[in-house]
């Protein structure tokens, strides 16, 4: 099967800027928040947040620690610039090293993790500081391989960009004359110096992002995706990284005990009533 | 003879009966002034779609008696309705209904047959499934209503067309999927279907889709009415609010059926005897 992820930008461009209005507005805001980490995934959200709610509206955050790259630190201030929205940079440094520095053997997964709960911790400090809602900035790739701290940088009110993989990101980022270098870096969570998603995972975006379109969108059997050409162990690693990161994705069970359960049988939109 | 239809493409508030009776009312009135005969509203347009546990709450009786339902009747006294509801059935069960409201009377109620209950949808866990086609005269000529799902089972249409419906009236909540295409993947499905078929039945089909997004589904609009030639009367925008306005010449169809007599020369004799042979094979195997 010719595995074509393209999408059509102007169609998907025109669905999520409705989807943040909708969404915002129908809950009685008017304005958003969100973390600009420098990568190409914030910098698309905000983009379409300011086409959305208009630029006045979205309040982008930089929040840095003391070992994110400058380059980081630069190219969300492009787009800031280039944008024109009102920004705020709220180092995370003490905030995080208050509980990072009593644990000296601290590994570098616990470490990642405080980063992106302290940032999540601000964002919602700002969120109603702003009377602002919080968007979600992760992409259907890193959600599916569960790339990402749960209550950290997954927490938020919506996400506009959560059934985007990775490629269609970079896809409708260009077509919405996101800066380059933003758009062709190699993304990086710069947890830690140096550190590149695709080095830390394993494989490449590109390639992942056709696998996980056969398994998930397509419904192919591990066994159709080799015979696809995918390598087999490439397709367990992926295919095990789904099914143990999909706590990530949902909310948490509740033990069962009365008539009726938030999640199993009290069964409401968010929406509802707006 | 000629009539004005118009399409309402509404974005109800999710489980709000009062506001969406209101916006309802106003529509009414809007299209009454705009000379149309007939408003046709779409699917759950009272309620909104994606219920869940709200749909028993939200379901009331089609009788002149209840509150809203009353003040719908009232209104068709000035035009034609056509409103998408939850029916509170005799013994306390849910359906996705279509009621076709005229002169201050209930004409003809059609309750859902296909719920679909699989990807995105969820209905079957909610409501209970009607049980028949039936086509029905209006002051503007004999009616079929499908309610989304029914019309993508091609039978629906055809029993409808059997039974004499000239003007098929769908009415949808249909969530978009696909962005690979200029036009949302579900959009143009539909739009193939609804036009092939007001083609292949040489009948009028109007389709009256909603709007908005309810959580993470966006609804997609696009409402279009179809002649008996399977040329588009009417486009409403995709995504927006709007009431749209077309006007339909019945005369058409004694052209269209003269041209391409489709109809004259269908044989359901033929496909009961064939229907029946393979009923009873499967029953034999």
């Amino acid at each position: 099967m010719e595995i074509d992820l393209s999408v059509n930008t102007d169609l998907v461009n025109n669905l999520l800027t409705r989807f943040i209005r909708s969404e915002i507005t129908r809950t009685g805001y008017s304005k958003a928040v969100l973390g600009l980490s420098g990568g190409i995934d914030s910098a698309l959200v905000a983009y379409l947040a300011v086409e959305a709610l208009g630029a006045e509206n979205v309040l982008c955050v930089r929040m840095p620690y003391k070992t994110s790259s400058q380059d980081s630190l630069d190219h969300a201030q492009l787009i800031i610039d280039e944008l024109n929205v009102p920004s705020l940079t709220i180092p995370i440094t003490e905030m995080a090293d208050g509980l990072i520095d009593k644990y000296p053997d601290m590994s570098k997964m616990r470490k990642g993790n405080i980063m992106a709960r302290c940032r999540m911790i601000t964002l919602y400090d700002q969120s109603e500081a702003f009377k602002g809602l919080v968007l979600g900035t992760g992409n259907k790739t890193e959600s599916l391989l569960g790339y990402s701290t749960i209550f950290g940088d997954a927490a938020c009110a919506i996400n506009p960009i959560g059934d985007l993989f990775k490629t269609q990101v970079r896809q409708l980022s260009r077509a919405l004359k996101i800066p380059a270098p933003i758009v062709d870096k190699p993304p990086s969570a710069d947890l830690w110096l140096g550190q590149t998603d695709e080095q830390e995972l394993g494989f490449t975006y590109e390639e992942v992002d056709r696998l996980l379109y056969l398994i998930v969108d397509q419904r192919y059997s591990p066994l159709e995706c080799i015979e696809e050409g995918f390598d087999k162990l490439f397709v367990d690693t992926v295919g095990e990284r789904i099914r143990r990161n999909h706590y990530k994705r949902i909310m948490p069970p509740i033990a069962k005990i009365s008539s009726r359960t938030a999640g199993s049988d009290f069964l409401y939109l968010r929406d509802w009533g707006t | 003879m000629k009539f004005t239809l118009s399409l309402a493409q509404t974005a109800p508030k999710l489980g709000d009966l009062a506001h969406n009776l209101a916006e309802h009312l106003a529509l009414i009135r809007s299209a009454a002034e705009q000379k149309a005969d007939l408003i046709i509203f779409p699917e759950l347009s009272l309620t909104g779609y994606n219920l869940q546990d709200l749909a028993s709450t939200v379901s009331i009786k089609a009788v002149a008696e209840d509150a809203v339902f009353g003040k719908l009747l009232q209104a068709s006294s000035s035009i034609d309705v056509i409103v998408g509801f939850v029916e509170e059935g005799p013994r306390q069960q849910q359906y996705i209904s279509a009621a076709y409201l005229s002169k201050g009377q209930l004409v003809h109620i059609h309750r859902k047959v296909y719920l679909p209950t699989y990807g995105i949808f969820d209905e079957r866990r909610y409501f209970a499934a009607g049980d028949s086609f039936r086509a029905f005269d209006t002051r503007f000529g004999r009616v079929g209503m499908l309610i989304c799902e029914d019309f993508w089972h091609v039978s629906s249409p055809y029993a409808l067309w059997m039974d004499g419906a000239d003007l098929m009236y769908f009415i949808s909540a249909s969530p978009g999927r696909g962005v690979t295409d200029e036009v949302i993947g579900s959009a143009a499905w539909v739009e193939n279907i609804t036009r092939s078929y007001s083609g292949l039945f040489t009948t009028f089909v109007a389709h009256s889709n909603r709007v908005g997004f309810e959580d993470g589904l966006n609804f997609w609009g696009g409402s279009t009415v179809h002649d008996p030639d399977g040329k588009i009367l009417l486009k409403a925008p995709y995504d927006d609010k709007s009431l749209t306005l077309a006007t339909i010449d019945l005369n058409q169809l004694r052209r269209t059926r003269t041209r391409l007599p489709l109809l004259r020369d269908e044989r359901p004799d033929l496909l009961v005897k064939e229907l029946n042979r393979i009923q009873r094979e499967k029953e034999t195997k």
